[in-house]
């Protein structure tokens, strides 16, 4: 395949940005979810 | 200093549910079976294409990721107007706005990483100067402002009132910004070459992939957007709790370090 | 509430007493003529040091005064707000229940009236450092060009300096919010000069066009100003 790196790297980019924003946010709101009661949380 | 995770907590142990619920989850397994299709159907199994050769593969994640950052910026903008619209004022269109506008940038960011590498296989260059190219790092950049204006301080109301009046005048902007640089842009050049080796014929495969691109970014879109709006919600909480709990678990968690 | 009582008179009222204090402030203080229009000039001199050619020179120079230009709004915007906010004056003029939209066409007219003294400084180091030229038709459509140019950019300018004023870490956000914002007007700006001045032979009715880009600029953002800046204060 013809620009195989290229290919490769936009990939990754992609994928690898996403999911490191996601586990981000995760762990953000771990932390100031300590704080914050449980049945204050409208989604749960 | 860090916090670690062995510290046992008032109100939720590390199995505890923060900002993800059983649909998310769902979202979730849904969204990396469709993201393993997608690189196996985008990178391996799709044929090549007859004008852009094989990087059309990079396209399957540049438009989709392209298409769902300008959605995001259009969602700021409708919860912005309605957080300013004082009969649906709440500062849960504040949040969404805020959550939306940085999935957006995030999405844009990458959409013009692959974009420009695209562009290095297919037109040999990594950027142009057209129109459809500057709009889109113009948006960028208006975005990134409008998450520091978000970060200024001052009271949840504050943010949201400036953030939703900042995001209603990038509104105004764009179009200006874009309308100008294609009359600079009409002047300079001939047609952009984006508009090559976008409108040939697509094989079936090549756009069921397009289409399975779009969806699995769509859903990545609303699951970080619900879980970003969370995780405000979550600070906006932790800021109106006041500073008093987060003292006193400070100071609880330093006797413990200095016995 | 104050808006109904004080009617539409005191909107123009409120507008003439800033603009007026602005311009008093300036006189007494001299920061536009003793710092911001040497800033504007070094600037200047140090485009010709990068560039480093006659020929380039002449052929830029409409771009490098706008871009000098550009420079200097954000530093006289920085200024125009750190007046207000620096003893709380703008929370107690809004408290004591003065229109935003006076206060907005106000410093918007103050800033535009020493942006033309700017504009003005920066043509004439064109013609002395780069060559630039101007016949007569020149000078109008270059005239009503530095007019349209500057409200747009006094407006964007108050109206976003207003949005950081009072916040910490303003004065390294406002570049990054404002510039964007202001591309138009340093592409038409710089279009419609280059006509003027006859760079590279361009004919000066090529320039009528981007002055209405120009025009459609400064007069959308000077509404949107005068709507949006009483909510982007009242908190």
């Amino acid at each position: 395949m013809d620009d195989a790196g290229f290919i490769f790297a936009s990939y990754i980019i992609t994928f690898g940005a996403v999911g490191a924003y996601a586990l981000g946010i995760i762990r953000r709101a771990r932390k100031s979810s300590r704080e914050v009661p449980r049945d204050e949380r409208p989604w749960l | 200093m860090t916090t670690t995770d062995t510290n046992t907590s008032t109100n939720s142990s590390p199995r505890d549910r923060v900002t993800g619920t059983p649909f998310t989850r769902g979202l979730g397994v849904v969204i990396l079976a469709g993201m393993t299709l997608l690189i196996i159907l985008g990178i391996f199994v799709s044929p090549a294409d007859v004008n852009q050769g094989e990087s059309v593969r990079i396209m399957y994640a540049h438009v989709p990721g392209a298409w769902l950052a300008y959605l995001a910026f259009v969602v700021t903008g409708i919860s912005s107007a309605a957080y300013l619209w004082k009969r649906t004022r709440s500062l849960t269109w504040d949040r969404i706005a805020g959550a939306s506008a940085e999935v957006g940038v995030l999405f844009m960011g990458i959409s013009l990483v692959t974009g420009s590498l695209w562009g290095r296989i297919t037109w040999g260059t990594y950027w142009t100067w057209d129109a459809r190219l500057t709009t889109t790092a113009f948006l960028f950049v208006t975005y990134i402002g409008y998450l520091a204006v978000r970060g200024l301080g001052g009271t949840h109301q504050q943010r949201a009132r400036r953030s939703a009046v900042l995001a209603l005048l990038a509104v105004l902007e764009i179009p200006l910004v874009h309308f100008s640089v294609q009359l600079w842009n009409t002047l300079h050049q001939e047609a952009s070459v984006a508009g090559r080796g976008t409108d040939v014929e697509m094989d079936g495969l090549m756009l069921f992939t397009l289409f399975l691109g779009v969806a699995v970014f769509t859903l990545m879109y609303v699951w970080l957007l619900l879980h970003r709006q969370r995780s405000l919600a979550l600070d906006d909480m932790l800021d109106d709790s006041g500073l008093d709990n987060a003292l006193t678990a400070r100071r609880a968690e330093a006797q413990g370090v200095a016995r | 509430m104050s808006k109904e009582l004080q009617g539409s008179a005191g909107v123009f009222a409120t507008a003439r007493l800033i603009s007026a204090k602005d311009l008093r402030v300036e006189r007494r203080s001299r920061v536009l003529l003793n710092q911001v229009l040497p800033f504007a000039l070094i600037v200047m001199v140090m485009f010709a040091f990068a560039l480093d050619s006659d020929a380039i020179l002449e052929r830029v120079a409409p771009g490098l005064v706008w871009l000098a230009t550009l420079f200097s709004v954000l530093v006289m915007v920085s200024r125009s707000f750190a007046v207000e906010t620096a003893d709380g004056a703008l929370d107690q003029l809004r408290s004591a229940g003065v229109p935003a939209t006076g206060i907005f066409i106000g410093k918007m007219l103050a800033l535009m009236a020493q942006l033309l003294v700017l504009v003005a400084l920066l043509v004439g180091a064109a013609v002395v450092l780069y060559r630039a030229s101007f016949s007569w038709e020149g000078g109008v459509l270059l005239v009503t060009t530095a007019i349209a140019a500057t409200c747009g950019l006094a407006a964007v300018g108050t109206l976003y300096g207003g949005l950081a004023a009072g916040a910490k870490g303003r004065e390294t956000l406002l570049p990054l919010l404002l510039l964007p914002v202001v591309a138009p007007v340093l592409i038409g700006a710089t279009r419609a000069t280059e006509s003027a001045f006859g760079t590279n032979g361009i004919a000066i009715s090529e320039g009528w066009p981007w002055l209405g880009l120009l025009v459609v600029f400064a007069v959308l953002f000077s509404v949107a100003g005068a709507v949006a800046f009483g909510p982007l204060l009242d908190d």
